[in-house]
């Protein structure tokens, strides 16, 4: 006996107003015909909901990222849809999986290809740490070559905890200052890393 | 006629005599030693000889052995007869201090990465071979990482303990 199928014959029309979520405009003073607020505020409100993430990928973490980027939990829904391949044009690098250290000196070179502002995330036990890896050839850890902002942990972890991780990036990019680059500290801690 | 263990054993104790020895074959594989310096000839005498025929160099490899003094390496050669389908494995035994041993990339030239590697992970000496350097661990390393020279984990780290694995 074949299998029976059903036939969707009455579709509900979709409401596009709902489909589409809004975001808190920032705080302000608003008049008749005029909104003024800080600036840093609205350039981190576009940043933030625009990042446009770069798989750097390397073992089973990132297949957790592909069941993330795809329809059931979907990246997309926080701005994230355009992952692209390209340092020059993302401003999020996701370094996900075993970083062996032969592929340290690759990734560094990524991330100097980005372009201000860049953040990092490194998912996954190994690219936090080395994860099980103690060994001679796995790097302990991206941040030894580059500074990173936030660590998923989990081993791999759960979609759930890349969009938490990826929520806890956008706070960053929310909140910080438009002059972030120019700052004392974070010249400190490029130093630090030797980057200019 | 098929190739036998005791045919191959017997022409390479005719030939050589002494310097093939400890001829045993765990789970079936021939295995057997020769001296140091007689590498190349033994393999190309397996090579050579129309009876005999491995043509074929599956692998090159190396074991530690740091309880065995003066024998503390062993390069493993894994040699292939395609025609019989017959497989031999040749050992030879050499000193830590001075691990040199001649160059097969001559005769097999499938034998030039896997001593590359061996020397990478191993410090064996390859002597006649070209291109002797890293091939899969970063140029910078400055030891052999496969010798048993060196702790598993390392001991001082407290950021990977049993408790940050859930088995504390």
């Amino acid at each position: 006996m074949s299998r029976p199928v059903r036939f969707n014959i009455h579709p509900t029309e979709s409401k596009i107003a709902e489909s589409i979520s809004m975001t808190e405009a920032p705080e302000g003073y608003s008049g008749e015909g005029f909104f003024s607020a800080r600036l840093s505020d609205v350039v981190g409100l576009a940043r933030k909901n625009s990042l446009w993430p770069l798989p750097f990928a390397t073992s089973c973490c990132g297949i957790e990222f592909m069941a993330t980027m795809a329809s059931h939990y979907d990246l997309g829904r926080f701005g994230a849809e355009r992952v692209g391949f390209s340092p020059r044009q993302c401003d999020l690098l996701m370094v996900m999986g075993t970083i062996s250290k032969k592929m340290g000196p690759v990734v560094r070179q990524v991330y100097l290809q980005m372009a201000e502002p860049r953040w990092v995330i490194a998912m996954g036990a190994c690219a936090s740490s080395g994860g099980i890896f103690d060994t001679y050839s796995v790097l302990q850890g991206i941040d030894q070559v580059i500074p990173v902002d936030v660590y998923i942990p989990g081993c791999p972890p759960r979609p759930e905890a890349v969009l938490d991780g990826f929520m806890k990036i956008q706070d960053l990019v929310g909140q910080e200052s438009i002059r972030r680059r120019n700052s004392e500290q974070y010249k400190a801690l490029m130093n630090s890393y030797g980057i200019e | 006629m098929a190739l036998t263990q005791e045919h191959i054993q017997l022409r390479l104790s005719e030939k050589f005599g002494d310097l093939v020895s400890n001829f045993h074959s765990p789970y079936g594989m021939l295995s057997f030693e020769a001296v140091k310096d007689q590498n190349l000839k033994v393999l190309q005498f397996l090579y050579d000889e129309a009876d005999l025929n491995f043509q074929f160099l599956t692998d090159i490899t190396a074991v530690n052995y740091p309880d065995q003094p003066g024998r503390e390496l062993a390069v493993v050669y894994h040699l292939h007869n395609l025609k019989d389908n017959v497989r031999i494995r040749l050992t030879v035994y050499t000193d830590i201090l001075s691990p040199d041993i001649f160059t097969a990339s001559k005769l097999f030239s499938s034998a030039n990465w896997m001593e590359r590697e061996t020397y990478d992970f191993f410090g064996i000496n390859f002597v006649g071979h070209d291109n002797l350097k890293r091939i899969l661990n970063v140029d910078e390393m400055d030891y052999f990482p496969l010798r048993k020279e060196y702790p598993l984990e390392d001991q001082t780290r407290i950021d990977k303990d049993d408790q940050m694995f859930g088995r504390g």
